[in-house]
């Protein structure tokens, strides 16, 4: 049987942190893309949000956000310079990562990238959000990158990490 | 790694077309995961059926979000799961999960994700039926079509 869901990289964040974490010469021999993500920032806050981009691109995105916080239901848009990740900050509880997924289908395709996102940060209180995110990008070149950093220049802390996997549909 | 995330088949479309079959299902898989990326020609929804049945036997919960209001609804003797809301578009994606699908003795349930430019979606949906799925149709309503070059890609997935 041939081998249809593989991992392509895993990146671990070392001591002293990272600016980013990028996904660089992405292999075009798959259909889709899963990436997910454990993280943490040191924004001095519950959360940071991760900005995801494409090929190094800030333009034509656009994004639709469910989200829940154990009270109540709510919907936002997003950035037209890339699609949010929520992560967990430096004031929520310590030791706790978020976790995150994104579904990219078709990345080498040359039609937009429509993508498919669910995210949560957990902490110790009464509220802690989860999102799901329909997420597009405008564009039609092949995804060969795909980077992210935190929403206010944080830096991203020591045993945060990412996992892209690829899928062949053959 | 799992090795057993099989592709079963896959359909790109040469041309606009309302629904989307895959029929002679293998039974020796665990669970079936359909993913969906492309568009519909016009404003309608996608939905789902299986074993061809259009009786009142499926039950669907959706969440949806359009970028200011978070909305639930819900309807039990229902012809189909719906899998998106509000208008699909030129550029979509569905993830379909379909569990225990090949059981002769338990109703089959999915889970779903439907993301377009316009709404983000989750979905449960209820097949009242002990019948082994055999066969899975992702339609458009009745006056739409899915876009030409829309792909659907199912996977196969085993517990061991």
């Amino acid at each position: 049987m041939a081998v249809t869901y593989k991992l392509i990289q895993t990146v671990t964040v070392g001591s002293g942190g990272a600016a980013s974490i990028d996904f660089t010469s992405i292999p075009q021999t798959y259909t889709d893309l899963l990436v997910v993500y454990s993280a943490r920032t040191s924004r001095s806050a519950v959360y940071d949000a991760f900005r995801l981009t494409f090929n190094g691109s800030t333009t034509n995105y656009s994004s639709k956000y469910l989200q829940g916080n154990g009270s109540s239901a709510s919907s936002f848009s997003g950035s037209t310079s890339f699609v949010s990740c929520y992560v967990n900050g430096a004031t929520s509880t310590s030791n706790t990562f978020s976790n995150n997924a994104f579904y990219i289908p078709n990345y080498t395709s040359s039609t937009y990238k429509s993508l498919s996102g669910e995210h949560l940060y957990e902490t110790n209180a009464t509220a802690a959000d989860m999102f799901l995110t329909a997420g597009l990008w405008s564009n039609t070149a092949a995804i060969t990158s795909i980077s992210v950093t935190s929403d206010v220049g944080a830096t991203i802390v020591q045993y945060s990490s990412a996992s892209l996997y690829g899928i062949k549909n053959s | 790694m799992p090795a057993t995330y099989e592709p079963i088949a896959t359909t790109t479309l040469g041309t606009t077309q309302n629904q989307v079959d895959f029929n002679t299902i293998s039974g020796s898989y665990t669970d079936l995961i359909l993913i969906f990326n492309g568009g519909v020609t016009s404003t309608g929804d996608i939905w789902l059926r299986m074993n061809s049945d259009t009786g009142s036997n499926y039950s669907r919960t959706r969440l949806t979000g359009d970028g200011s209001t978070a909305a639930s609804t819900r309807n039990s003797a229902a012809s189909s799961i719906f899998i998106s809301a509000g208008t699909v578009g030129a550029t979509a994606n569905a993830i379909i999960s379909i569990q225990n699908y090949s059981n002769a003795t338990t109703y089959k349930t999915t889970l779903a994700r439907f993301n377009s430019s316009t709404y983000a979606v989750a979905s449960t949906g209820l097949w009242r039926s002990t019948s082994a799925i055999t066969s899975l149709s992702l339609r458009a309503d009745s006056a739409d079509t899915f876009t030409s070059g829309s792909i659907f890609t199912l996977y196969g997935i085993k517990a061991a």
